[in-house]
């Protein structure tokens, strides 16, 4: 029973580096209709990121979780302003080459620096030892990841439920032309949605670095997996992508537990269902983005 | 208020309007009437800078470069679109589709006036915008750009499919807002009910201005326009 609890526990963990990163790529699709392919390269860019401020500068675990994230809100808004924002026009096979291209040179520029195995990052001393959760103990860093990444999901459903930038993104997302014709400046909220996502990405790398191996390879292998969750909770829905996240982390590691030789295939047998079932996913709607 | 010249548009290769001349004074109501496909909705879509592949000159209020501006700024000048699907979004509550468009004209209705001008939209404020019945889809899509206090509206078919009652409701209101100084160019399939809001009338046909009728001229036609008009 403990055992089967501690398994579930660490599917939720890795679910929620799932929704976190299927939010980021919910809320770019459906605010730009762009398939950000380097969202794992922006992952990996976060975790590299804590570990070169940690090694090579001594900033500490908790600063970097806040200025990684900005640097890469920055990174994300130059490369909009600069790249992607020319080729929103065409084709959105463009952007997807364009962010896929852009994966592979941040990939190797990183292994140029650091090679390809992976650099160890310690845990936060505050976090080094486990909770006692009644049945069983759990390692308290893993806790508060998986807290952090439940909050962060709560709080860009209470901004986009409740706010008017939350309201405005919405709109945008589901009919952008009437929303310019309505008086909104939809061009002026895409650079931040854009950077705003990037940084959700670098902050789960962050979040990643104490517990999973940092090298330049570790966003190629999870993105993968995270576009099959945003599909299954269906492409554009935030709120689908984040309940697919959660869900499809605590399935891989029941099925890790109960049925190890499916562990690898097992999200896209679940991603293939579902699309019979519901073409445009659990969440998504039917109707083509116009 | 609006003035349209030499205005064409394109899908492709289809030319859909042909050197169209259009103006319209302030404070006055003026529809389009036309067969299906005449163009009446690339009329609107055009002025309103949704439609890319056009020509031609258009001017707000003395404003000569109106028409080069991108549709947000338009929309920020003060006109108010209500599109022929009425453009209610399922993601936002009906509130949220009222509080959308920022204010852009100097008398906008207040939210409470707006309620007591449509009382089920009070009763449906949390609900979903796409759950509202048709006919109040319509009142929300309306009711919309008076909220953001638009002096010019652009409606495409705001009486389509309402009951009887609806309709003379809306004909209500716009006579009001009509009093209040604000300009309509409004497209409008029911003859009838067009001669009872409006100034004049412009019969498009292939993408062209073929007639312009005052309303003795419709009421006197009507016959006639409405075998021409199909219906
Ligand atoms: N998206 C499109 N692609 C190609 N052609 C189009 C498109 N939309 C409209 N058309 C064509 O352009 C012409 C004008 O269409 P428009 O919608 O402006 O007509 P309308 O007068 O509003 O008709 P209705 O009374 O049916 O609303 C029609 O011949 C139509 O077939
Ligand atoms: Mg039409």
């Amino acid at each position: 029973m403990s055992g089967f609890l501690q398994q579930c526990f660490n599917g939720l963990v890795s679910g929620g580096f799932y929704a976190l990163l299927a939010l980021g790529l919910a809320v770019i699709f459906g605010m730009l209709g762009v398939v950000n392919f380097a969202h794992g390269a922006f992952f990996m860019l976060g975790a590299f990121g804590a570990y070169v401020a940690l090694a090579e500068f001594g900033v500490p675990f908790w600063a970097a979780l806040v200025a990684v994230p900005a640097l890469l809100f920055l990174f994300g808004a130059v490369l909009e302003r600069t790249l992607i924002r020319r080729l929103v026009p065409f084709d959105p096979l463009y952007n997807f080459l364009l962010t896929f291209g852009l994966t592979l040179v941040l990939q190797d520029l990183v292994k140029r620096e650091y090679g390809v195995q992976s650099q160890p990052y310690p845990r936060p001393a505050e976090l080094s030892g486990s909770l006692d959760l009644g049945l069983f103990d759990y390692p308290a860093y893993q806790v508060f990841v998986l807290a952090a990444a439940v909050l962060l999901c709560l709080a860009v459903w209470l901004i986009l439920t409740r706010t008017r930038v939350g309201m405005v993104v919405r709109a945008a997302t589901e009919r952008p032309e009437l929303t310019r014709a309505l008086g909104v400046n939809v061009g002026r909220w895409v650079t931040p949605v854009f950077a705003f996502g990037v940084a959700l990405a670098g902050l789960a790398g962050v979040l990643a670095a104490p517990m999973r191996a940092v090298n330049p390879l570790m966003g190629a292998d999870l993105i993968i997996a995270v576009f099959a969750v945003v599909v299954i909770g269906g492409l554009g829905s935030v709120f689908g992508s984040v309940l697919a996240g959660f869900a499809i982390g605590l399935v891989q590691s029941l099925g890790n537990l109960y049925v190890p030789a499916l562990s690898q295939t097992l999200i896209f047998i679940i991603m293939a269902g579902v699309l019979l079932w519901r073409p445009a996913g659990l969440f998504g709607r039917e109707e083509a983005r116009t | 208020m609006l003035t349209v010249e030499g205005l064409n548009a394109w899908y492709g290769e289809a030319q859909v309007l042909r050197d169209v001349d259009l103006a319209v004074a302030e404070g006055e109501i003026v529809t389009l009437v036309g067969r299906n496909g005449a163009g009446k909705t690339t009329l609107l879509r055009c002025v309103m800078g949704l439609h890319e592949r056009c020509t031609g000159r258009i001017g707000l209020r003395g404003d000569t470069a109106f028409g080069t501006r991108p549709a947000h700024r338009r929309a920020r000048l003060g006109v108010g679109y209500v599109p022929d699907d009425r453009g209610i979004y399922a993601t936002l509550s009906v509130e949220e589709n009222l509080l959308l468009p920022p204010v852009v004209g100097p008398d906008p209705w207040s939210l409470p006036r707006v309620y007591e001008t449509f009382p089920v939209l009070r009763e449906r404020r949390r609900f979903a915008g796409t759950q509202l019945s048709g006919g109040e889809q319509q009142m929300l899509a309306l009711a919309r750009v008076l909220r953001s206090g638009a002096r010019l509206l652009l409606c495409d078919e705001p009486t389509e499919g309402l009951s009887p009652l609806l309709v003379e409701q809306i004909g209500e209101i716009l006579r009001e807002i009509k009093a209040a100084g604000v300009t309509v160019l409004l497209i409008e399939q029911n003859l009838h009910f067009a001669t009872t809001v409006a100034d004049r009338h412009h019969l498009l046909a292939e993408g062209r201005i073929v007639e312009s009728l005052d309303n003795g001229a419709v009421r006197a036609r009507e016959h006639e326009l409405l075998a021409y008009l199909g219906i």
